[in-house]
């Protein structure tokens, strides 16, 4: 202990500008919990009234389901069609590409509102030969109803998107990984499943995050189908039937602040679980606190590249 | 009894860029075949024409009286499928210059995944056979770890063991040492000659010339995509008659 050497406490760079920073802030924060607090217009009271209205939380309720479904549909067209692009058979590719051209290419509230029209283009669907017998005749209003037909749009657009981001995450997979499953006389569609994806899905996660959070809003646009039951629709017409659109307003905007909220919490910790490591060479070897050593374990190889987490690929 | 590889006149473009110009090779059973040469000589593009990593752009490929990832019908060509290839590949080991070891695995699930996958073989038995040979990499104590927990010259055991739980009735090895800290070449290259005096057939690419001096029954010196010269250790090695042989011998010894 005696050859400690003396530490050195030196005293910061002063930044005045900090509290002038500082005190700005906190002037134009006070003058905007004023207005809102003392502002008539609000009416607070009818936003307290209305934010556990039952119409309200069963629309909280539509809301989840829809962006629940149509991301359970997104990613597992996602994966399908990020497959098919990377196979051998150029049939499946075309098919894939000319599903993300579409899907994409074209804005959603318009899907929508062609989903909606759909038992219009189409009265009735049938199962059977093509061109042949049919078995089983359906009235496409049955089939598709309004939910359906929110779903399907949503589900589909979606999909078209994060199968850009499930290709990008198994592009990042190292080819060496590739090669030695095929050299062990795995096949291509085992390595996939038992190698490739379990490795993409560091870099697949955190955007689908994302996604999720972006589609938590953009089911708002279902009234295009017309879809009436989720939260800007229901909030919307309770404003508009008592001449209070502001405080409804206020009422969907601090139920979507809280989805958000507690899934960006998910987010946090989806990113932390496949994530971390990346940022510095310090944290690429072994493991990290939080994280499955089999997590670390395939950041420390270094056999995925790096991908931005946050790629922002919403419409 | 046939060669396990035969070559015969093995061209290889890579677009405009010819790789491998005519190699007529051929590594009988039970023998080690070293392969020598320059960086850019083709030795890497050669050993992998020989499990069809690589498609070969002209000549033939045998190993194990088959054609690889062909058919030759009435005197056609067909290419093989997917399956058929990686059924002739589950009978060649190979081994990685960067190990290639799946990341996600432990030591043992690494071994244990194309037994199980790929023989069939039930949980229990690809565990047996997976533990049976990191004992044998000497790596006993290490199965639960994952890859990214061992050094570089562990890794490449697992690798190895890795290839041997397929029970393979031959072996590549594509610069084995290269990518590993001097200090850990050793004890890869004692489990490689532990293997070769097994009696396994290998085919190893690599730039250890002691290596090849103690282990090969064949060396091969090749240089920008032929085979210069073949022959054993202390021909090629020692007794070089080609002037580039003796050039590169020169410079490495």
């Amino acid at each position: 202990m005696a050859d400690r050497p003396e530490l050195i406490r030196a005293r910061p760079v002063p930044r005045p500008s900090l509290w002038v920073w500082a005190g700005i802030v906190l002037v134009l924060a006070a003058m905007f919990i004023n207005g809102l607090l003392t502002n008539p217009n609000y009416r607070w009271d009818v936003v307290a009234q209305h934010l556990f209205d039952p119409r309200v939380v069963s629309a909280v309720g539509w809301t989840l389901l829809l962006t629940v479904g149509a991301m359970a549909i997104g990613i597992a067209l996602a994966v399908t069609t990020a497959i098919m692009r990377m196979g051998t058979n150029p049939v499946l590719r075309g098919v894939a590409w000319l599903y993300i051209w579409f899907f994409r290419g074209t804005p959603v509230y318009t899907q929508l509102v062609f989903w909606g029209l759909i038992a219009v283009l189409y009265p009735r669907l049938s199962l059977g030969i093509p061109f042949g017998p049919e078995f089983f005749v359906f009235d496409t209003q049955d089939l598709i109803n309004a939910f359906v037909a929110a779903l399907l749009g949503l589900g589909l657009n979606e999909g078209a998107y994060l199968s850009e981001i499930v290709r990008a995450g198994l592009n990042s997979v190292d080819k060496g990984q590739w090669e030695a499953a095929s050299a062990l006389g795995m096949k291509r569609s085992k390595t996939l499943w038992r190698i490739v994806i379990p490795q993409a899905m560091r870099v697949i996660v955190p955007p689908t995050g994302n996604e999720t959070i972006s589609m938590l809003k953009t089911t708002s646009l279902v009234l295009a189908v017309p879809f009436a039951l989720e939260l800007t629709f229901v909030t919307n017409a309770i404003g508009n039937k008592a001449f209070l659109p502001v405080p409804l307003l206020i009422v969907a905007a601090l139920w979507y602040l809280t989805i958000t909220s507690i899934l960006m919490v998910g987010q946090h910790y989806l990113e932390r679980y496949y994530g971390r490591g990346f940022d510095g060479e310090t944290q690429t070897r072994g493991s990290i606190k939080g994280m499955s050593k089999k997590q670390a374990s395939i950041l420390a190889s270094g056999t995925t590249a790096h991908a931005d987490a946050n790629l922002e690929v919403t419409p | 009894m046939t060669a396990m590889v035969e070559a015969k006149g093995v061209h290889k473009f890579f677009g405009e860029l010819h790789v491998l110009k005519g190699v007529d090779l051929t590594v009988d059973r039970g023998e080690v075949c070293v392969i020598l040469g320059p960086s850019g000589s083709g030795k890497s593009t050669l050993i992998r024409c020989i499990n069809e990593l690589e498609q070969i752009s002209a000549g033939r490929m045998i190993v194990d009286g088959e054609l690889m990832g062909l058919r030759e019908k009435d005197g056609v060509l067909h290419r093989l499928s997917d399956k058929e290839i990686a059924r002739q590949r589950s009978k060649i080991g190979m081994v990685f210059q960067r190990f290639n070891l799946f990341p996600h695995m432990t030591a043992l699930g690494n071994v244990m995944e194309a037994p199980r996958q790929v023989r069939g073989l039930s949980k229990a038995d690809a565990e047996k056979v997976a533990r049976e040979q990191l004992e044998r990499v000497g790596l006993g104590d290490r199965v639960d770890h994952y890859p990214a927990q061992l050094s570089g010259g562990q890794q490449q055991r697992v690798a190895i063991a890795r290839a041997l739980a397929m029970e393979p009735e031959l072996m590549l090895f594509d610069e084995p040492t290269s990518a590993l800290d001097p200090e850990l070449v050793g004890e890869v290259l004692a489990v490689m000659q532990e293997l070769a005096a097994s009696g396994m057939t290998m085919v190893v690419v690599t730039h250890e010339v002691g290596f090849a001096r103690e282990v090969a029954d064949q060396v091969v010196f090749m240089d920008e995509g032929v085979i210069v010269e073949a022959g054993t250790p202390s021909e090629v090695i020692d007794n070089p008659q080609e002037a580039r042989t003796r050039d590169f011998f020169a410079k490495v010894l």
